[in-house]
């Protein structure tokens, strides 16, 4: 009870670390269904080199949305299913607080990753190392954003027996101003034109989702456990 | 000041019968701004001078449009006051507005690509007002099917109204964002259209209508909120004694 805030989110975000790096397939089947998903693309439409070009930012974030989406949706399930989850909820230390930190270790599990396979993909469609950094960087600012408004989605559909389909309802709709930002930002990192509008947006609903997101998932969550 | 007509308004029985005894009033007026404002719209304005009669659909279009909008608004706003104050009530109002809203929605986007069939010559375009309007309407399908997923109502009712207020946070960004992303990819289709200045005898029979679309809104919102009442309520006495025969 006397913990300070600091320490308890050290203590959650180790512990969340140490249980997905104990179960691996947790922490690759996101990445391979995001493989798998970018690699749908070139196989249904014409693969050739300038048309990957254009479809590229495309491919790249809603893959990233899709795995994104498949990743969280276990971020609350385990816990509650055995009952941690009601200690943490008794445990007195803010919810909104432990949200944050089980949040925060899901971006650096699954989110982190994907920025790092992104290149790998990004090779694959065409896209002209010069622009990878630029890819990276706006990948890294949306997955953050996603969990952030998947963390709120997990939240609201935790008790809920088909909640893998509910989620995407909830989630997607509030993905969409994420989706056009993100991938107009790709399509001038690969054209080579200026990043700055679309990556200063993508930082706005990164901070914006981090401010608020902790609180209203804090919220759904007491709604659903109880 | 007194406030018990406000403080009652939390109370189901008198807002169930303020809802019985507003709701023909609210039908009347609504039928009388949509019969004029259609009848004086559809046929006694003037041709527009570059679309001729086609824009005639405006009258239909552009209230379901504003409504679609209004009944989110209505709909989180409830969803708040019963989140905040405990006020059950509020997430009646709620579950009562969403469907509403949601016919508004489909209302404007059918309305809409029959206008734009003749003028852009496509039923379907990526435009930002087009697609705002989708996404509003993927929000309330998420909203009402999050509101049914429950087993127990009541967790049904705040999962729904706290999804509401994430969504109205996010429905400035989604008209900016779609409105700055589109500015990238292609001219403004809609530029001209974009300030209508009209003359009295269009702009008046819209405004009527408008004004009738508000008043309908009421009124299927009480004729809904009874319904509402009734299923929420079915336990207590004041219900009992109303139906049951003596």
């Amino acid at each position: 009870m006397s913990l300070p805030a600091t320490a308890v989110m050290r203590l959650i975000l180790r512990r969340e670390l140490k249980l997905s790096f104990r179960r691996p397939d947790q922490l690759v089947q996101p990445l391979v269904f995001f493989l798998i998903v970018a690699t749908l693309f070139p196989l249904a439409m014409n693969p050739q080199l300038p048309v990957l070009r254009q479809i590229a930012p495309g491919v790249l974030w809603v893959g990233a949305l899709l795995s994104s989406l498949l990743a969280v949706e276990g971020m609350f399930r385990g816990d509650a299913d055995d009952g941690t989850l009601e200690q943490m909820v008794l445990s007195g230390h803010g919810l909104s607080l432990i949200v944050t930190a089980k949040t925060l270790a899901h971006w650096l599990i699954s989110g982190v990753a994907l920025v790092l396979v992104s290149p790998l993909m990004a090779t694959a469609l065409n896209v002209p190392s010069s622009a990878f950094a630029l890819i990276m960087a706006g990948l890294a600012l949306g997955t953050l954003t996603l969990s952030w408004l998947g963390a709120i989605g997990a939240a609201l559909t935790v008790g809920l027996k088909r909640g893998s389909v509910m989620l995407s309802l909830i989630v997607l709709p509030l993905a969409m101003p994420l989706l056009i930002f993100g991938a107009s930002a790709t399509d001038r990192a690969i054209t080579g034109d200026s990043v700055a509008g679309p990556m200063y947006l993508l930082g706005a609903l990164c901070l914006f989702t981090t401010s608020l997101a902790p609180f209203a998932a804090a919220a759904a969550l007491r709604i659903t456990l109880e | 000041m007194n406030w018990t007509w406000f403080h009652r308004l939390a109370s189901p029985p008198h807002v169930y019968r303020l809802a019985t005894r507003l709701a023909p009033w609210l039908y009347a007026g609504a039928a009388l701004g949509i019969a004029y404002g259609l009848i004086a719209g559809l046929f006694f304005a003037p041709p527009d001078y570059q679309q001729g009669d086609a824009f005639r659909i405006i009258y239909v279009h552009a209230p379901s449009a504003w409504l679609s909008l209004s009944a989110y608004t209505t709909m989180a706003l409830a969803g708040a006051v019963a989140l905040v104050w405990r006020i059950k009530i509020g997430y009646a109002v709620a579950a009562a507005c969403a469907p509403i809203g949601a016919s508004f929605t489909i209302g404007a986007l059918i309305t809409g690509s029959l206008w734009g069939r003749p003028m852009w010559g496509t039923y379907w375009a990526w435009d930002p007002r087009l697609t705002s309007e989708l996404i509003l309407l993927f929000l309330y399908f998420g909203i009402i099917s999050l509101r049914q997923a429950f087993d127990d109502p009541a967790r049904g009712d705040r999962a729904a109204a706290v999804l509401g207020l994430v969504g109205v946070v996010n429905v400035p960004i989604i008209h900016y964002s779609v409105q700055w992303w589109n500015s990238l990819h292609q001219g403004a289709t809609l530029a001209k259209w974009a300030k209508p200045s009209m003359p009295g005898s269009m702009l008046v029979p819209l405004l009527s209508v408008l004004l009738g679309f508000m008043l309908f809104f009421g009124a299927v919102l009480c004729t809904r909120l009874r319904a509402e009442v009734l299923v929420r309520e079915r336990q207590s006495n004041w219900i009992n004694e109303m139906v049951s025969i003596p």
